[in-house]
């Protein structure tokens, strides 16, 4: 039997700032990965990733590409340990507010 | 220290005006990225895995305390309020937004600093020696020649499109304490048979994929022929490096490839040929740069402070600090003192602007106004004198920066990783943290001795893991982070490539497995031996038993 398709997801770094997007419905792009929309097949990653294209094009966003990325309780979460300290930020704690003085 | 003339100025200025116009053409769609990326490259700012990062350069490592102030400043109106600095003497910036990114160099400009090639196929940052100008071991001041090297490469219409980047590390002393050996090109200062000061020339060194120590092509060159020398050398690599193959680009493959010997015989070649024009820097200007770099007039101090001399007798705390974190100075009474940016648990080379305005503050008060950033990722006081040592430590406990652990095995090198870098296939940092807790007994690292530990969170090297004493290379084995170890590496005069120990180590794991090595020292270990004299001793064999014994 075929292994069913890993969800996907696309993701890009926003054009002004650099900060971690995933491409959401209607073509807006959102810093939380719950606002994600998923592909379930090669079909809707293709077509999500036209889209993005486009906001390549028009200046939103840099350099997009396709996640694999679970659904669980808790929502979406990618599939390798780089795209979830992506998605999270570092796992170090902020040094700034670490040493404030 | 070097100031910056009116051209000096105007150039840095018309770059940042530059850079200021091709962010506003990107942002409003007029270049694509693949168009802008080469451009913001060039002005030090990559875009990482959560932001894009400024790179600014901090030219052979030394800073004034406006310049430190100023750092502080753009850590808290363009990024997080930190900063991190980095194995090449940069300070690296991980959150400013590409449209801050003009101004944050404008604000750069206006202390006489900038983020210029700090990235790309150009000839980077020159590096060195951290105690340069006041070491008591050192010939000659190496900025001079650095300063040298950072006007004659500075957008050099020959050398900015080369087949690969390029890095150029400079010591004024025998202790190298610059990792010359590492570098594309490593000049170390000494004197010939009739008491001239000249440079033997090491070609070829770098870590990354490929580890390589630096292979001399000249023994002694006059230090009045540096420039045309260097010239030589990078016409020799940007006719013949190798532009087919991204990991075969860098000089060292070139040397190797072609060996030594003929890669002297080419330099001295294509030299013979470039040595009388122009390329060499009349006295006069030589003399000119010289005077920047003359050392600033000490106030005379005595040799023997007793009021320090009580202090050291009667605190432990002091005494240790004073055995790790100072070095001898060339100027009677006074000393070097090693700020270090490893508190137990806290990420290597880390710092916030409120620690840099706070270190401004000091380097005023006690150091003639003077900082340096040593590749180690620690700061420096280069001139404080004996009297005041006391009080600085205090000043510098009470801001979390007097851990006396320099040269031990707390004090670690490590890349930020995959926590921050796109390249990274593991984070280092975290790795960093997990050790410098584990041995944050300082009586134990004390006892342990000098023992470096270097963390990679990619092949690229970053981190130096090649050259550590015990290095930390991270590697993605399955979707799982792993590290590999390596023994018996150093970066000193005596530079030497470690040797990897056998399979890599979970996340889980490695930092029981460091431990493991450092317990197995320790048993073997003979009365004044350091850790890589044991380890030479006895060999890998020990440790690897040791180290995979339950398996």
């Amino acid at each position: 039997m075929a292994k069913p398709a890993a969800l996907q997801i696309i993701t890009a770094n926003r054009l002004r700032d650099g900060a971690v997007v995933y491409l959401g419905p209607d073509t807006h792009w959102s810093t939380r990965i719950s606002q994600a929309v998923a592909a379930a097949d090669e079909d809707q990653a293709r077509a999500l990733l036209a889209v993005a294209a486009r906001a390549v094009a028009e200046a939103q966003v840099v350099a997009p590409y396709a996640i694999a990325v679970a659904r669980d309780a808790s929502g979406l979460r990618p599939a390798s340990y780089r795209e979830r300290i992506r998605a999270a930020g570092p796992s170090i704690a902020a040094f700034a507010a670490a040493t404030a003085a | 220290m070097y100031l910056y003339d009116e051209f000096d100025q105007r150039f840095v200025d018309q770059r940042v005006e530059q850079f200021r116009d091709q962010v506003r053409r990107r942002l409003e769609g007029e270049l694509s990225e693949d168009e802008f990326k080469p451009l913001r490259l060039m002005n030090g700012l990559y875009l990482q895995l959560h932001a894009y990062m400024l790179r600014v350069a901090i030219p052979y490592g030394t800073l004034s305390a406006p310049q430190l102030r100023q750092l502080a400043l753009i850590a808290r109106k363009y990024d997080r309020g930190y900063g991190h600095f980095t194995t090449r003497q940069n300070i690296q910036f991980n959150w400013i937004k590409l449209e801050d990114a003009p101004d944050a160099l404008a604000d750069l400009a206006r202390v006489q600093m900038h983020a210029l090639q700090t990235s790309g196929n150009c000839i980077r940052n020159t590096t060195a020696d951290q105690y340069a100008g006041v070491a008591a071991d050192e010939i000659e001041d190496p900025r001079i020649y650095c300063e040298m090297i950072r006007q004659w490469s500075s957008i050099h219409p020959e050398f900015s499109f080369l087949p690969r980047k390029f890095k150029i590390a400079v010591t004024g002393a025998p202790n190298d304490r610059a990792a010359v050996r590492v570098h594309d090109i490593g000049l170390r200062m000494h004197r010939n048979g009739e008491g001239e000061t000249g440079f033997e020339v090491m070609v070829g060194g770098g870590l990354g994929r490929t580890p390589m120590i630096a292979k001399t092509i000249r023994k002694f060159l006059p230090k009045q022929h540096l420039l045309s020398y260097l010239e030589a050398i990078l016409r020799v690599y940007n006719l013949a490096g190798r532009r087919d193959n991204l990991y075969k680009a860098r000089i060292k493959i070139l040397v190797h490839e072609i060996g030594a010997a003929e890669m002297a015989r080419r330099v001295e070649a294509e030299w013979a040929e470039i040595r009388d024009t122009a390329v060499d820097l009349p006295a006069a200007e030589v003399a000119r740069i010289a005077d920047f770099f003359a050392g600033p007039a000490y106030a005379p101090q005595p040799a023997f402070v007793p009021e320090f001399e009580a202090a050291r007798r009667s605190g432990a705390d002091f005494a240790r600090w004073l055995r790790t974190n100072t070095a001898a100075h060339k100027q009677p009474g006074h000393a070097i003192v090693n700020l270090s940016l490893k508190p137990a648990g806290k990420p290597p080379g880390d710092v916030s602007a409120a620690q840099m305005e706070a270190i401004a503050d000091l380097a005023e008060r006690y150091s003639l106004g003077e900082i340096r950033v040593a590749h180690e990722q620690n700061l420096v006081l280069p001139h404080v004198a004996l009297r005041d040592l006391h009080a600085l430590w205090q000043a510098l406990d009470a801001l979390g920066l007097a851990t006396a652990n320099i040269g031990l095995i707390s004090d670690i090198i490590a890349c930020p990783g995959m926590d921050y870098c796109a390249l990274a296939t593991a984070r280092s940092i975290p790795i960093a943290q997990r050790i410098s807790e584990r041995f944050h007994d300082l009586a134990r690292a004390h006892d342990i001795g000098g023992l470096t530990i270097n963390i990679s969170g990619c092949i690229n090297a970053c981190g130096h893991h090649h050259v550590g004493h015990i290095g930390l290379l991270g590697v993605d084995k399955a979707g799982e982070e792993f590290y590999q170890l390596t023994l018996g590496g150093r970066a000193d005069q005596d530079a030497a490539v470690g040797a990897i120990i056998g399979p890599a180590f979970s996340s889980d794991t490695v930092v029981d497995a460091v431990e493991t090595v450092v317990d197995t020292y320790l048993a073997l270990r003979r009365q004044g031996e350091r850790f890589l004299d044991t380890y030479r001793r006895v060999g890998q064999t020990p440790f690897k038993e040791k180290l995979y014994a339950a398996h």
